[in-house]
């Protein structure tokens, strides 16, 4: 996936500014920057989700399998079956039960096949490691669970229908130390056969699961490589401010 | 002395507390007695007879039944029911789910416009398009008429329970790849089902005991009717024109009648009261 001179607007307020970025596929991306910086803005035009929220509007080059999103033949909605997105606070469907969240995405996208349906959500629960706790209570209420349950709830929606590249926006934001690091080792795992791209507050846990960083300050790209030179050897000064906690 | 004397302060007090209680009595009185009064002369005319038989003749002291009155009040609250519910529902989903635009505020404008109008309005409007347009009097027409006075009610509270649910939800269903109409059919509907079912039953409590538009639109007949473009009794109608006549017969069942639809409206109420209270209401709905 890459973004190239990307820009996004609520109303006249520019919270996007030019930025080109490659992400690799089957790769960990993290974004990190302070509160503001548009990092949600930024992954949520990766799925054409930007453009949902009341005069909010987009411009510039987001290539998807070397395919612009943007392009005007293309139906949003085919690009958000493709590429999948874990909101920051959980939001599971609290009128149907766990199963039938998980279900929802398949369904509603016309699949009709009840066996295969089962199949595929008892591999997505697995691989958001939430099988084992809910295996019992399929039937209970999405909304009945813990919140890091639901959160790795929404994570099992999201695949359950097989997307190309997986956007998280803070997904461990709600959640406490243990369910933390069970959804790191999940984005961990996910690599094998997603593209993940996660926004974190969190610069260890950028450190731990991301494979290359992108660093982000007023709607700007400010620096983007490897996460390992990033939190090492910084390029800029601002990402090495920010890094080291100096910012101000 | 800044604060003023404390003891008038009390006084004062308690003057107020006292005329706001009695206002409060001025204002629950007349409603109690009135449904005292009903119930107490209406409540001694029940029977199995009553409730089956064919209308009394005038005056002749048999006490006779409401049953034609009971199937054509049936009668024009489904008709009432099967226009006003969909449109109403659907205008509501309209306004809240893709309103905001000049048109959605529009059609807002005009539900409000529409709950305002009088009764009688209605009833005339119906008059003259489908009574005199269809040459007398149908259930067709007061079913219309009723349509007319449930569609704000019911788009209302389908806008104002959908404008509750979260956009959150909206965003994780659309996130999904699912298509807005879909989303708004199987997410956000779902999600809003109790308030939507809520303002159903309050409008259908609403249109049970409206006569104006009835006294214009529906006639009368004393038989059972089969055809719903015949005039037919109503159970409005009946309480205005047996409770107006000489007859002690036809003044009983009046009074019977009147019992008989406000225990079925306050029940409606009251039930949608107990349905949707508490947090997880919609589970049971
Ligand atoms: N719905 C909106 N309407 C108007 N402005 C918005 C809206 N959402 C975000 N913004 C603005 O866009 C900018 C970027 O917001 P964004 O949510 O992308 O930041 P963020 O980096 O995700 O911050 P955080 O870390 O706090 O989640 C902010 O200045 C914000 O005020
Ligand atoms: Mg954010």
């Amino acid at each position: 996936m890459e973004t190239n001179e990307l820009n996004a607007w609520f109303g006249s307020f520019q919270a996007i500014k030019n930025v080109s970025m490659k992400i690799r596929g089957n790769l960990t991306t993290a974004i990190i920057g302070p509160s503001g910086c548009g990092k949600s803005t930024l992954i949520r035009c990766l799925n054409r989700m930007h453009e949902v929220t009341p005069k909010a509007r987009a411009k510039g080059r987001v290539l998807l399998d070397g395919e612009d999103i943007y392009s005007r033949d293309v139906d949003p909605v085919e690009i958000r079956r493709k590429v999948g997105m874990v909101f920051q606070k959980p939001n599971p469907f609290p009128t149907m039960s766990v199963f039938d969240n998980v279900a929802f995405g398949l369904r509603a996208n016309g699949i009709r096949d009840e066996e295969f349906i089962t199949k595929q959500v008892e591999r997505s629960l697995r691989q958001a490691a939430l099988w084992k706790e809910v295996e019992d209570n399929l039937d209970g209420c999405g909304a009945g669970i813990s919140g890091g349950q639901q959160q790795r709830l929404c994570i099992a929606r999201a695949l359950a229908i097989e997307p190309e590249v997986v956007l998280m926006d803070e997904p461990c934001s709600a959640l406490d130390p243990i369910a933390t690091s069970k959804i790191e080792d999940l984005i961990f795992d996910l690599k094998e056969r997603y593209t993940v791209i996660i926004v974190t507050h969190n610069m260890q846990q950028a450190a731990r699961v991301a494979d290359y960083t992108a660093f982000m300050y007023l709607g700007e790209l400010i620096e983007y490589s490897k996460t390992k030179r990033i939190f090492e050897n910084p390029e800029e000064e601002l990402t090495e401010k920010y890094i080291t906690g100096r910012f101000g | 002395m800044i604060y003023g004397n404390l003891k008038v302060r009390k006084l004062k007090d308690r003057l107020a507390y006292a005329i706001a209680l009695l206002c409060v009595f001025a204002a629950a009185a007349p409603l109690i007695s009135i449904l005292l009064d009903v119930l107490v002369k209406g409540l001694p005319q029940f029977s199995m007879e009553f409730f089956t038989s064919e209308l009394p003749s005038p005056g002749t002291g048999e006490p006779g039944g409401i049953g034609p009155a009971m199937i054509g009040s049936m009668y024009v609250i489904m008709i009432g029911s099967a226009i006003g519910i969909p449109i109403g529902i659907f205008s509501g989903i309209y306004v809240s789910e893709y309103g905001n635009n000049w048109f959605g505020r529009s059609v807002r404008f005009l539900t409000e416009v529409l709950s305002g109008l009088p009764s009688i309005v209605v009833g005339i409007f119906a008059f003259l398009l489908l009574v005199l347009g269809l040459g007398g009097p149908t259930a067709y027409a007061g079913g219309f008429a009723l349509s007319i006075i449930m569609v704000p009610v019911v788009s209302r509270s389908t806008e104002e329970s959908l404008k509750l649910v979260p956009n959150t939800i909206r965003e994780a269903s659309l996130a999904l790849g699912v298509p807005r109409w879909k989303t708004t059919l199987k997410v956000v509907l779902s999600h809003g089902r109790a308030g939507i079912i809520t303002g159903v039953i309050l409008s259908i409590a609403r249109i049970a005991g409206e006569s104006a538009p009835l006294l214009l639109t529906v006639g009368w007949s004393p038989f059972v009717q089969t055809s719903l473009s015949e005039p037919i009794s109503t159970m409005p109608v009946l309480i205005y024109l047996y409770g107006t006549s000489p007859y002690e017969n036809w003044i009983n069942v009046a009074w019977g009648t009147s019992a008989f639809l406000v225990i079925f409206i306050l029940s409606l109420s009251i039930g949608v009261r107990l349905l949707t209270r508490g947090r997880f209401a919609y589970s049971r709905l």
